[in-house]
């Protein structure tokens, strides 16, 4: 459905997106995680054809995005980090003038609005003038503005902020119920929503692609007990080859840690497996003293300062 | 056509759902009002002494009042659009850039073309709303005065206003295009507009090519012959290529909004 390739954006010196790859199923909801200044507007924007790439192209329901903007944004529903309000609308003129230019012919409108006011919740505030609206309300109208003419692919950038906590959730089940018949993009910087909502995610950092994977992948090293650091004080050799046995485990990394010939070693299981039990069994079966056991969680926000930071202290994983 | 329309109409309403349009209509007609009297009062008692001075020598006289109240009335609407049309034209480009909402008409299946027009007529549209009321003025004037004012002065002011009115409010539409500010928009606007105007003082003997040139490209000069009943075509070229170019001159600039550095 969208297919970003070798996309590059540079403005003058700066380069705020970096030959950027990815694709878009159909029906599929695709986070776009990364701090301020990451790139993820940018490319927000490229697609909805409102800023050409520098280089590379970008394809939205098998449309050029610059050769052939205006079928492409015949496509899209796009809510801009700021909703793009008119304060001295009433919500149901707002919506209808969208539709009008958004090209839908005129005896869809009613119908239109009616199911955007619906989808969001906002069928009480639809005389409203928007200058009079709370700023979740704002937020909802913006949001109804993108999905008002039916797009098949509905770009949002960072949906849920201003939003109170009974709202986040609601337009998050709004964008789940939205999946399957349009697909969607939506940015974001806070890890749970893209956990909860979306089907893969692209971690983004200084207009690179950090990662791309489902956001069970990523946290998977989180729950399944992936990683696991044993210290103990053995010959080094020895608990390699003890802990290497043991059924389920994929890598073992063995090494002293600090003196008094204490040894850590670094027990990466297999995805589903959880071997915590076993290899404390083995050491004791070994009669070695066993000082520490605990699984190497990785949290998505980990993950994300991982792929992020340059800093390699960040890199280490905390427990 | 329909996406024009549906901008044209968005920019009407909000002319007038906004405070704008009644400000600016409503003391543009106060001025007018003000005026009109002021100028009719006075060609009355020049007539009424020329009169007196025509029966002392035993001449007739031949002052024809609805023709010279229309001839200052309607050079003193063209200096009120100096100051006007400013405040019509400054958020028409900057507020949709404040506001975000340039993104959503960019990203939404229409042409830079389109929203440059669809918002440029709709602004023609308001002054010409805001000259509807003056035409009462002429109706007066057509059922009270003897002779009736000339219908050719009449028709060939208002199409020179028009003209003179929609090439400030297209210059004043690009200029706005060119700042997020509607402020410096204004002022930037007003400042186009009296230079324009001032290119005509000291150049009006249009002694040297250079000076022909200058006192060709005031906007005020080519208004004059309107205001006579007189519609001169190189006038009409004057106004119709001034509107285009900063029609033309508009579509560039929203069109760069895509590759500047929001």
């Amino acid at each position: 459905m969208i297919e970003v390739q070798d996309v590059t954006k540079s403005y003058g010196t700066t380069t705020a997106v970096d030959h950027v790859t990815f694709n878009v199923n159909k029906g599929e909801i695709l986070g776009f995680l990364g701090p301020n200044g990451a790139g993820k507007t940018t490319t927000m924007r490229i697609l909805t054809g409102f800023m050409p790439a520098t280089s590379g192209t970008a394809r939205v329901s098998g449309y050029d995005v610059f050769k052939d903007s205006l079928q492409v944004r015949r496509h899209i529903g796009y809510l801009p980090e700021a909703p793009p309000l008119y304060p001295d609308m009433s919500v149901e003129a707002y919506l209808e003038f969208v539709l009008r230019i958004k090209d839908v012919p005129s005896e869809k409108h009613a119908s239109l609005v009616d199911e955007a006011l619906a989808k969001t919740n906002l069928g009480d505030k639809r005389h409203e003038l928007i200058k009079r609206l709370s700023r979740g309300y704002k937020q909802r109208v913006g949001l109804a503005q993108a999905l008002v003419h039916d797009p098949d692919v509905i770009i949002l950038d960072e949906p849920t902020v201003g939003l109170d906590p009974k709202q986040i959730i609601e337009v998050r089940h709004l964008i789940k119920a939205l999946a399957g018949t349009h697909t969607i993009i939506l940015s974001t910087h806070i890890l749970p929503e893209v956990s909860m909502t979306c089907d893969r995610v692209v971690i983004i950092n200084k207009g690179k692609i950090a990662a791309v994977d489902t956001p069970q992948n990523l946290t998977s090293q989180l729950r399944g007990g992936q990683r696991i650091r044993v210290e103990t004080k053995a010959p080094e050799k020895q608990l390699q080859d003890v802990l290497s046995h043991i059924p389920g485990t994929v890598r073992v990394q063995v090494a002293s840690a600090g003196g008094d010939g204490h040894v850590a070693a670094t027990v990466e299981s297999a995805q589903g497996q959880d071997v915590r039990s076993q290899i404390a069994a083995k050491i004791i079966e070994k009669g070695w003293p066993l000082f520490e056991l605990h699984g190497l969680a990785l949290s998505l926000e980990d993950i994300f300062l991982q792929l992020t930071t340059d800093d390699a202290a960040h890199a280490q994983p905390s427990n | 056509m329909r996406s024009m329309y549906a901008i044209y109409r968005k920019e009407l309403g909000h002319y007038f759902v906004s405070p704008i349009a009644y400000v600016v209509v409503g003391l543009f007609l106060v001025l007018c009002g003000y005026f009109f009297d002021l100028y009719l009062s006075d060609a009355m008692r020049a007539a009424l002494e020329a009169q007196m001075q025509g029966a002392q020598f035993g001449m007739p006289s031949n002052f024809d009042v609805p023709s010279e109240v229309m001839r200052a009335f309607l050079g003193v609407l063209a200096l009120f659009l100096l100051f006007f049309m400013p405040m019509v034209t400054m958020g028409v480009y900057s507020d949709e850039r404040r506001r975000g909402t340039m993104e959503l008409l960019m990203t939404s299946p229409i042409t830079e073309t389109q929203i440059v027009l669809g918002k440029f007529f709709a602004s023609l549209t308001l002054f010409a709303v805001m000259l509807l009321p003056t035409a009462s003025y002429i109706l007066f004037m057509w059922f009270k005065s003897e002779p009736m004012p000339p219908l050719r002065v009449v028709a060939a002011g208002y199409l020179g206003l028009l003209l003179f009115g929609g090439s400030l409010l297209a210059l004043g539409s690009f200029l706005s295009s060119l700042t997020e500010n509607p402020i410096i928009s204004a002022v930037l606007t007003f400042a186009a507009f009296l230079l324009l105007w001032a290119l005509d003082f000291g150049s009006s003997a249009a002694a040297s090519t250079v000076e022909s040139v200058v006192h060709y490209v005031s906007v005020i000069n080519h208004y004059q012959g309107f205001t006579q009943g007189v519609i001169d075509t190189s006038a009409l070229v004057y106004y119709l290529s001034f509107m285009i170019f900063f029609i033309f001159l508009t579509v560039r600039s929203v069109d760069s909004m895509r590759w500047r550095r929001a």
